[in-house]
């Protein structure tokens, strides 16, 4: 009951500053894309952080969102939600098809797969003239802004919504008997499947919702850019950064990924802004790899060991 | 379209591109297929390996000496990543399988962006003779620098199958691979031995670097392709055999060019990964496996 008050009270939060006046229209730019990763890491973290299944393929997750929801616009100018939820849906089916395929198999075999799917679509959207091909597509952008002042404010007001319904279902995952089975298969898939744990089936349900919510995550995308183009979005770097950020904040519980997320995405920002775009994905790479080394339990373990010898 | 001269040519093509595969796989080979290490790192390494090749060679030396002189430094490279990731990671044997990934594939990360800071994203080649000029018998025409990467990856490729077949410690690194335990209940340190099989497969990389920027030009973000062909040619082999990864290297190399010169070039970097999501949907043991 406390959690669903905190989530309208921060819904309000930000429905207030996106109609509030006198804000500069970049802090919504930045806003969108820091609650992208809120999403993404946190639906990175209900298979990568609750089984231990590292899915290195999140571009392709948000790409099929992404053109989705470009399909959706261009053949009958369907409006963004429909976007979304069109987008979210056959992400998940993408995540259902590989996790099918591979989820089978050890761990490593899973992670592989998901970069062979990101390569293959972003092939396959190279040679489909109707989204653009590897030069892309310009879209202009509906004049429907129901009560917010410009598209950006819109979007950033959309994207908070999103991100409150995925740590939603994140932290209803984690105590549930889904995310009870899911650490079970992280701790040992043999043991869990003795003790009649259905191993594959949650797997599967597993990377299906994580799959939906990178779609969602991604379809508003071409909204906000006004324009989609394979390259970027096809880029590997979404992988680093949505492992990075649960990783580095703390894969056991739900807040992880979002601290992890909201630290890591704001510096990224302001990294991107005064120096440069590659150094941003140095920055998530040196950290991902100094936590893994040296606090392999992220911020959240951070946390507790100092909160235990404080004691 | 599909004429038989046409269809010729792309497999001859291919298997000269094959060989080439098979080559830049055989680090891998080693390092995952027998060792069982996600080593997701190696296409970086491969990269790193060019662009050293490409600044030894400014000073005038041969690239397929550069390779061969850098060999020894990313043999010593390749023993430091293992030591490290026995360390912390093997030692500790806690939830290796997520950490393992997340520290390799950041690694490759931290390559390819340190790649782009020093030397940005303009595509590298190396000079020697042999590029840009073509054998030619009869009507078809072989460029030579296909022709010396197809000799390096068979002399390569022959050297560790006898290495891992004759020498004393080539069969330890295979024992490894099969029984660790047994390994340590007949007196063996597996450490050192893991430790060394990864210095050679780091060492393979070196050379095989080399022949990667003799091939065609070489850019920082090249890894990512050859995360696929890697990883599909040591998955179509069935994991650590020698001879299997020759065999499917030529395979990737002749589908690969089958389908460049029937579709274009543009779906070429689906071949790899197509193939290796099939084999992993169908035959995950490979080809040759059990």
């Amino acid at each position: 009951m406390k959690y669903a008050v905190y989530c309208a009270l921060i819904l309000l939060g930000f429905l207030g500053v996106s109609t509030l006046g006198g804000i500069n229209e970049y802090v919504f730019f930045a806003g969108f894309v820091i609650l992208q990763f809120v999403i993404l890491a946190t639906a990175w973290n209900i298979l990568g952080g609750y089984a231990g299944y590292v899915n290195f393929g999140v571009p392709a997750f948000i790409a099929v969102g992404a053109y989705t929801a470009v399909v959706l616009f261009k053949s009958m100018s369907a409006p963004l939600l429909v976007q979304i939820l069109g987008g979210g849906i056959l992400a998940g089916a993408l995540g259902l098809g590989v996790g099918l395929l591979t989820l089978k198999l050890r761990g490593i075999f899973f992670s592989i797969a998901t970069v062979a799917v990101v390569f293959i679509l972003e092939t396959v959207v190279n040679n489909w003239r109707y989204v653009g091909g590897a030069t892309g597509l310009q879209l202009t952008r509906p004049q429907d802004l129901w009560f917010f002042d410009s598209y950006a404010r819109m979007l950033f007001f959309v994207m908070a919504v999103l991100a409150v319904l995925s740590v939603t279902i994140a932290r209803y995952i984690q105590d549930s008997f889904l995310g009870r089975g899911l650490r079970a298969v992280r701790d040992s898939e043999e043991a869990a499947e003795c003790s009649g744990v259905p191993t594959l089936k949650i797997k599967l349900i597993a990377c299906t919702i994580s799959g939906a919510l990178m779609g969602i995550a991604g379809a508003p995308m071409p909204m906000y850019l006004s324009y989609i183009e394979p390259t970027s979005t096809f880029n590997l770097s979404y992988s680093i950064s949505a492992l990075g950020m649960p990783i580095i904040g703390g894969t056991s519980h739900w807040i992880g990924p979002v601290i992890g997320a909201l630290l890591l995405a704001t510096l990224q920002q302001i990294v991107t802004v005064t120096v440069s775009n590659e150094l941003n994905v140095l920055v998530v790479g040196v950290l991902l790899v100094l936590f893994v080394v040296i606090a392999p339990d992220g911020i959240l373990g951070l946390i507790k060991k100092w909160k235990q010898s404080s004691k | 379209m599909f004429s038989v001269d046409l269809i010729f040519e792309a497999v001859l093509f291919g298997i000269l591109l094959g060989c080439f595969y098979a080559a830049v796989s055989l680090g891998l080979s080693v390092a995952f297929g027998l060792l069982d290490v996600p080593y997701v790192a190696h296409p970086a390494l491969l990269i790193l390996g060019s662009y050293f090749t490409f600044v030894l060679s400014q000073t005038g030396i041969d690239p397929i000496v550069c390779g061969v002189l850098l060999m020894p430094v990313f043999f010593l490279i390749g023993i430091g990543f293992y030591r490290f990731y026995y360390e912390t990671f093997e030692k500790r044997s806690s939830d290796t399988g997520v950490r393992g990934l997340a520290f390799f594939f950041g690694m490759s990360f931290i390559i390819e962006v340190c790649l782009i800071l020093v030397f940005g994203v303009d595509q590298r080649t190396v000079v020697a003779s042999y590029i840009g000029s073509s054998l030619e018998i009869g009507e078809y025409r072989f460029p030579y620098r296909m022709l010396v990467a197809f000799g390096i990856a068979l002399a390569l490729t022959v050297a560790l199958t006898l290495y891992f077949s004759k020498t004393f410690n080539g069969r330890a690194i295979k024992a490894v691979g099969q029984d660790e335990g047994a390994l340590r209940l007949m007196g063996a340190n597996p450490v050192k031995i893991k430790q060394l099989a990864f210095g050679i497969a780091t060492a393979v990389n070196a050379l095989a670097g080399a022949m990667l920027i003799i091939v065609g030009p070489v850019e920082p973000a090249m890894d990512r392709i050859y995360i696929g062909r890697t990883f599909c040619v040591v998955v179509l082999a069935g994991l650590g055999s020698m001879s299997g990864t020759l065999v499917a290297g030529l395979v990737l190399g002749i589908a690969e060019s089958i389908v460049m010169m029937t579709f274009g070039a543009s779906w070429a970097p689906a071949v790899s990964f197509g193939l290796l999501l099939l084999m992993l949907g169908v035959r995950p043991q490979g080809l040759f496996g059990r």
